[in-house]
């Protein structure tokens, strides 16, 4: 199995505060990694390093690597921009931008230069029809992107990320502001595009990591107390805190 | 009756009384411009410039003052627009310089609360030093001046108002600050933006002291911008202060077109403002 992100000793801290301890994974390509751990743990944070969102955060240090694709993105003189551009991040709520649902869709191929009106176009209706929201939207591509359900949105979201032609995406809790089933849709989706993509999911919901992660990462108080294939992790927990975890002794 | 229902019906009166009051002089201030001013009221007023003698009574209008308070404040709404923007997105950075921004706010706060007199007298200083005529340009630079603290205080405060998961949303897909303020910040902010410069242009053109040292006074429609210009504040007071029933009346009625001018600018803008608010993320 290839491994697509490499974290070696990665310490975070804001204000002098550690919220990162010592973190050393490996998260495989193309498989749907799961983050799970009590709210307050770090997960956010530690996904939100993966494409250096936190570094607009004040009072922020790091130590230690993250490499993907062998790359060590935490060095100086990485481009935050072509970073961001192929981490792909959708957020625990929708977060469509103030356009239409065609510009919503194209901002960052736009942004990133594509001038083509005919490549947008393409580009718009791969990214929705991947997503499963072509056929409810094509004939409304102008609308407001908030005028969507909030499911749409997210799934808007998801093509948004996707028209950058991203390698990983990054889901800080993706479905937890959706009803049941459009959180099953989406949950459905990601599956579909792990064979592109590799996923990282963070989730305090332990029925859908079970659901959704092929490798599971339990994290606990900024430390990662366990982490490796779902069904290992899950039915023979190494760490006593991890089994606890999972029986609900805390949560 | 129980302590909470009398509590209830007290606060409804509270506001009652406080809508009644502050309608009620707004409307009076109307009433007695339309009263005083609708008989005075003619064509000519908002077709022609004062002709010889008009302020002793004799025939023209204040066409002069019309268009060069549209000029004035036209001129200054654009000078301060472009000036104010950009400060606007400066304070609306995703940068750590939260407590210098927080001081120029303080700073700006402040200058919205000096007298537009004092801007008029700060320019004239220059004019002087200078050695210029008092013109449309100086009394453009005096206005943009005056409005360009509101200006940016109004945007900052819309700007603020525009969610940090917006800004986050446009971050992680690789765009830089600069294309975040401007495609997400802006556009989010827009209709709020639009309110804020007719308000200012509401400010600038009502502002009497402003220009007076500034901006001169002339019964012609100027032709270029070293031109001195006059204005509708300033007429109202030179026709107010002739000593004929007839020429205060006129005032009035110039106050009435100022009115107008007003209303059909916040008319505008609300029309404008509506329609940039469809694509808002509410």
């Amino acid at each position: 199995m290839e491994t697509h992100i490499e974290i070696r000793n990665y310490n975070l801290s804001i204000d002098g505060k550690e919220i990162l301890k010592n973190i050393t994974l490996e998260i495989p390509k193309n498989q749907i990694t799961a983050i799970i751990g009590p709210s307050g743990c770090g997960k956010s944070t530690l996904l939100r390093s993966m494409n250096r969102m936190n570094d607009l955060v004040e009072g922020l240090k790091y130590t230690g690597t993250i490499k993907i694709d062998g790359n060590n993105i935490l060095n100086k003189d990485q481009d935050v921009i072509s970073l961001r551009r192929m981490t792909g991040m959708i957020s625990q709520t929708p977060n469509p931008l103030p356009m239409s649902i065609f510009d919503n869709v194209i901002y960052g191929p736009k942004i990133h230069g594509l001038k083509d009106k005919k490549a947008m176009s393409q580009i718009v209706e791969q990214c929705l029809t991947r997503v499963g929201l072509w056929n409810e939207v094509a004939d409304r591509l102008s609308d407001p992107a908030s005028k969507l359900s909030l499911g749409q949105q997210q799934r808007l979201c998801l093509a948004r990320s996707l028209a950058n032609e991203p390698e990983v995406l990054l889901c800080d809790e993706t479905t937890s502001a959706l009803d049941p089933i459009s959180a099953k849709i989406i949950e459905k989706e990601l599956i579909e595009l792990k064979k592109d993509y590799t996923i990282l999911f963070v989730t305090h919901i332990l029925r859908q990591a079970k659901r959704l992660a092929d490798h599971v990462v339990f994290l606990y108080f900024g430390e990662v107390i366990e982490a490796g294939p779902a069904e290992e992790v899950f039915v023979h927990p190494k760490d006593p805190r991890t089994q606890q975890y999972l029986e609900g002794v805390f949560g | 009756m129980n302590f909470r229902a009398f509590e209830e019906n007290l606060f409804k009166l509270f506001m009652v009384v406080s809508l009644i009051l502050v309608m009620g002089s707004l409307l009076l201030v109307f009433a007695i411009v339309i009263y005083k001013g609708a008989s005075a009221l003619s064509i000519e007023m908002i077709t022609q410039v004062p002709q010889g003698g008009y302020y002793l009574g004799k025939g023209g209008g204040i066409l002069n003052a019309i268009i060069g308070s549209l000029y004035l404040a036209g001129g200054a709404i654009v000078l301060a627009t472009v000036v104010s923007l950009p400060v606007a997105w400066y304070m609306n950075q995703f940068t750590g310089r939260s407590r210098y921004v927080s001081i120029l706010r303080d700073i700006l706060d402040v200058a919205c609360g000096i007298p537009s007199l004092i801007y008029g007298a700060f320019v004239f200083l220059i004019i002087i030093g200078l050695s210029q005529r008092t013109s449309l340009f100086w009394g453009i630079i005096t206005v943009a001046l005056f409005i360009a603290p509101i200006l940016i205080r109004a945007m900052d405060e819309v700007m603020q108002t525009v969610s940090h998961r917006l800004k986050e949303a446009s971050y992680a897909l690789g765009a830089t600050e600069m294309e975040t303020l401007f495609h997400v910040v802006t556009r989010q902010a827009l209709p709020g933006i639009i309110t804020a410069i007719i308000l200012a242009f509401g400010r600038g053109i009502g502002d009497a002291a402003a220009v007076l040292f500034t901006a001169g006074y002339t019964d012609s429609i100027p032709t270029s911008l070293s031109d001195p210009v006059a204005t509708l504040p300033l007429a109202i007071f030179f026709q107010l202060s002739a000593p004929f029933p007839e020429v205060q009346a006129r005032a009035y009625a110039s106050s009435i077109i100022l009115l107008v001018i007003v209303l059909l600018l916040s008319i505008i803008s609300r029309m404008i403002s509506k329609k940039t608010a469809r694509y808002v993320i509410k």
